[in-house]
């Protein structure tokens, strides 16, 4: 436990990947196999069910402590992190132990069965035995969920350097299905419980941002122009009755998406298919918004498939019956897909449409509706491209829709979570509306530390009420609040939704008088 | 308050007509230590700690009409009885007493209860009202013994020379840097910025020896450099100076690194939680101390400490000074402390 703390902490004060890696390939040299096992259990999500109610924490917590309970509180704002603050209020331990991370883990799993007296009496010891930063993590595998700056990606990296291994393997062989009570470390890594062949992905082919006029691009008809959406690039796998799907982030999401699965596995071909994973209904495309709901969760419920089903757009066709096909040409590439989607297509699941055009200049009107339908813009492939490793210019380009802008004025903030805690970072904005002001959006990025830090300034001066973590503030700093899409709303108290609203620039140079009308504002809203 | 008023300009003692630590510029000011947002420019007189002496003259101006006084010494101004005692915040700083006609107010500018290796230890004062800071007003905030601090610091120091690389401190010129050297001395030589090998002079001056130290400026010889250590001055976060040091691994020392979220806003190697102010503890431990009547609170966790001793039935107010800014204009704020 005391190795894992010390490499954690220096895993957590950096921002640089290979850091990180470096932290963690050395803890894989110290640890025992089984520590190592459950530290990889730890950061990919497999903590041991929740023993104790995170109340009870509490509650024990402030009596050790002999705080009143708003002061706890007050304490909770300061660190935005339940266990840290638990961490940090108790008094100082009187006693050391070093047990290990295994030993600790076990234990916490036989906690679940026992009476509360008795988890009482070992949270208490236990706490008492730990410093501060163990105390922390403690508290993480008892409660709370365990998010600590490791990535899947980084952990993926760090034990394919440790046990010189690919990488794709390593991850297919995390997210199968395994336990740390059940594996070896060795097994584990070597993919004993995989087979990796079925899975075994291609790297994605990027496209560059459009940095030319269109007509430099010689001829239309070498083009093949589609339009671009704003969901998450996936690569779906077929192989020996096996569905695989990766995304963007080399990460293996196959379970979070049942209903593509089941429907990938009806066909008779295998296949590598490159496309855009959208949350999708009848009526078309949804927003990004919705898709998020359904990412990173561990179950996806039969209602949530209902209310926000996904959806699968084809582009390229990678491989064919086993036969890799990338160095093929776009063009070929497209016949072979559309015959590997014939008569399957279905309301959710379908070819990438491709926009006939004879002129450039048609182009122009059709990415400014594009908006419309929640498409962010259109791609431009060249048709006799192969399908490239990675971002290669002169073949891909993506060109976007500009993004709309408003000017609002910030009314309420609010402190950012993690490493954020000690600033307000996350602000709410409001148009006018007559005599009042309406919130209009709420946006978090898009600003510099520095102006974080001034801002966060001007909030403590300016705050006029408190509500939980929120201030109002003074109705008096003006943003630019640039979003890809806008539509009317009838949750929304303004009428109206704001698609990805962020923050362009602070301002200085407007006051409230400036701001937009909610009128000017819904005016923006195409028919 | 009694006979010492809050106003626009800083808080006042009518009778003695002169100002603590005021906030905007004013006749008569009684400076309770050297940091920028306790002592301030324009004031026509100042009165000090003797240490604080030299160090008011380098920042404000070598012109200024400024007198002194040691701890435990009393003088007497339009009938009020003024002396110092030991903070323990910084070197010079002091805590400030007013007396006047059998009534006792004590003003302690900025102060720490933990003894370091370098200023005179805070001693408590007892007062019918007390007037006290509170940037670390919360049961978060416990701070180790300056032992403790000192084995994480050269630990640090000497895993850094294993792996070939240079310790680079950030540290507030005046106060944290000459607490850090202290805390490294002979580890390893110090090279110190600009900022603080001129505060070191001034400290120097007024008679106090501190730790040998290097200055380093802009065109430094890298290989001299490497594998030692560094103070800077936080501005130099991110500076080109920085840059230029050989294989750096960087530590801010500060009573917020206290915090995870403010270790890693940083994006440094380190954080290491060292402060000069009160701790919860030190704060609570003081104001039982000093058995005042009343407690104003100044800059910090105001609401928090005064609700709290509020509720444990001592009398506690909160008072909305200028102090903790000036740092936090230099965007220097989770560092000072």
């Amino acid at each position: 436990m005391k190795l894992f703390a010390e490499k954690l902490q220096s895993i957590e004060m950096t921002n640089k990947t290979n850091a990180k890696i470096e932290a963690l390939v050395s803890f894989f040299e110290q640890a025992s196999d089984q520590d190592k096992l459950w530290a990889i259990a730890l950061f990919t999500g497999k903590r041991p069910s929740r023993p104790v109610k995170t109340t009870l924490l509490r509650e024990w917590c402030i009596e050790v402590a002999q705080i009143p309970e708003w002061l706890f509180l007050e304490s909770y704002g300061a660190t935005g992190d339940l266990g840290e603050t638990l961490a940090l209020v108790l008094p100082p331990n009187e006693s050391q132990n070093e047990k290990s991370l295994h030993q600790w883990l076990s234990e916490i799993i036989e906690l679940k069965s026992k009476p509360e007296d008795e988890k009482k009496d070992y949270v208490l010891a236990s706490w008492n035995s730990l410093d501060d930063y163990q105390r922390l993590l403690f508290n993480k595998f008892i409660g709370g969920s365990f998010r600590i700056g490791v990535s899947k990606k980084t952990l993926v990296n760090a034990l394919a350097k440790y046990a010189d291994k690919d990488p794709n393997q390593i991850m297919h062989s995390l997210v199968g299905n395994w336990h740390p009570k059940e594996t070896s470390f060795e097994d584990l890594i070597s993919g004993a419980h995989i087979n990796y062949d079925n899975s075994q992905p291609y790297p994605f082919c990027l496209a560059y941002a459009l940095d030319k006029e269109l007509d430099e691009l010689g001829n239309p008809n070498e083009w093949q122009v589609e339009y671009k959406w704003d969901g998450i690039r996936g690569l779906v796998i077929k192989r020996n009755n096996e569905v695989f799907i990766w995304s963007r982030g080399e990460e293996l999401v196959t379970n979070q998406f049942p209903e593509l699965v089941e429907y990938f596995l009806t066909f008779p071909h295998d296949f590598v298919i490159d496309g855009e994973i959208l949350a999708v209904k009848k009526e078309g495309v949804l927003l990004f918004n919705d898709l998020q709901k359904r990412l990173n969760r561990k179950n996806v419920s039969k209602k949530m498939m209902q209310e926000i089903p996904v959806g699968f757009f084809a582009y390229d066709l990678l491989e064919f019956q086993g036969e890799n096909v990338t160095q093929q040409s776009m063009e070929e590439r497209r016949k072979k897909l559309e015959v590997v989607l014939e008569n399957r297509e279905t309301d959710t699941v379908r070819l990438s449409e491709i926009i006939e055009f004879s002129e450039w200049n048609a182009l122009y009107e059709i990415r400014e509706n594009a908006r419309n339908f929640n498409s962010e813009g259109l791609m431009l492939k060249r048709k006799s491209s192969v399908y490239h490793v990675g971002r290669k210019k002169g073949d891909w380009f993506k060109w976007k829709v500009d993004p709309l802008t408003i000017d609002a004025v910030m009314i309420y903030a609010q402190r950012g979570s993690g490493r954020r805690s000690s600033k307000y970072t996350d602000y709410t904005f409001a148009v006018q509306a007559e005599d009042k002001l309406v919130t209009i959006a709420k946006a978090y990025s898009g600003l510099t530390d520095k102006e974080i830090t001034e801002i966060s300034r001007w909030v403590t001066k300016n705050e006029i009420e408190k509500f939980g973590p929120v201030r109002t503030v003074k109705p008096e700093l003006v943003f630019e609040i640039a979003f890809e899409g806008i539509g009317f709303s009838k949750r929304h108290k303004s009428g109206v939704a704001l698609r990805f609203p962020r923050i362009k620039r602070w301002r200085r140079d407007k006051t409230v008088k400036d701001i937009d009308t909610i009128e000017s504002v819904k005016a923006l809203i195409q028919n | 308050m009694s006979f010492v008023t809050y106003t626009k300009k800083g808080i006042y003692c009518k009778p003695g007509k002169f100002y603590l630590d005021p906030w905007y510029p004013v006749d008569y000011a009684i400076i309770s230590h050297g940091h920028a947002d306790h002592a301030r420019w324009g004031n026509k007189k100042y009165l000090c700690h003797h240490h604080s002496k030299p160090i008011l003259q380098h920042r404000i101006g070598s012109h200024i009409n400024v007198q002194s006084l040691g701890y435990n010494e009393t003088i007497v101004i339009n009938g009020v009885k003024v002396t110092f005692f030991p903070a323990g915040h910084i070197i010079g700083s002091a805590q400030i007493k007013l007396e006047y006609k059998g009534y006792v107010v004590v003003f302690t500018g900025d102060y720490k209860t933990q003894p370091d290796f370098l200023t005179v230890p805070f001693e408590p004062v007892k007062c019918h009202e007390f007037i006290t800071e509170s940037t670390f007003g919360l049961p978060i905030y416990k701070w180790k013994s300056e032992e403790r601090l000192q084995q994480e610091l050269i630990q640090w120091v000497l895993e850094n020379q294993k792996k070939n690389r240079t310790s680079v401190f950030f540290g507030y010129s005046l106060g944290k840097a000459q607490r850090i050297l202290k805390l490294v001395e002979h580890v390893a030589p110090i090279f110190v910025h600009n900022a603080i090998h001129k505060t070191n002079l001034a400290i120097n001056s007024a008679g106090i020896e501190l730790p040998k130290s290097e200055l380093i400026m802009a065109d430094f010889d890298k290989k001299k450099v490497q594998n030692k250590i560094v103070v800077l001055p936080p501005a130099l976060l991110g500076s080109r100076m920085l840059k230029r040091i050989p294989n750096a691994a960087t530590a801010i020392c500060s009573g917020w690194m206290q915090i995870r979220g403010n270790r890693r806003w940083r994006g440094v190697d380190a954080g290491f939680v060292i402060s000069d102010h009160a701790d919860w503890d030190g704060l609570l431990q003081t104001i039982k101390e000093t058995e005042a009547e009343k407690v104003y609170v100044t800059h910090g966790y105001q609401a928090v400490l005064s609700k709290y001793l509020n509720e444990k039935g001592i009398y506690a107010k909160e008072l909305n000074t200028l102090y903790g800014e000036e740092e936090l204009s230099k965007s220097e704020e989770a560092i000072e402390a």
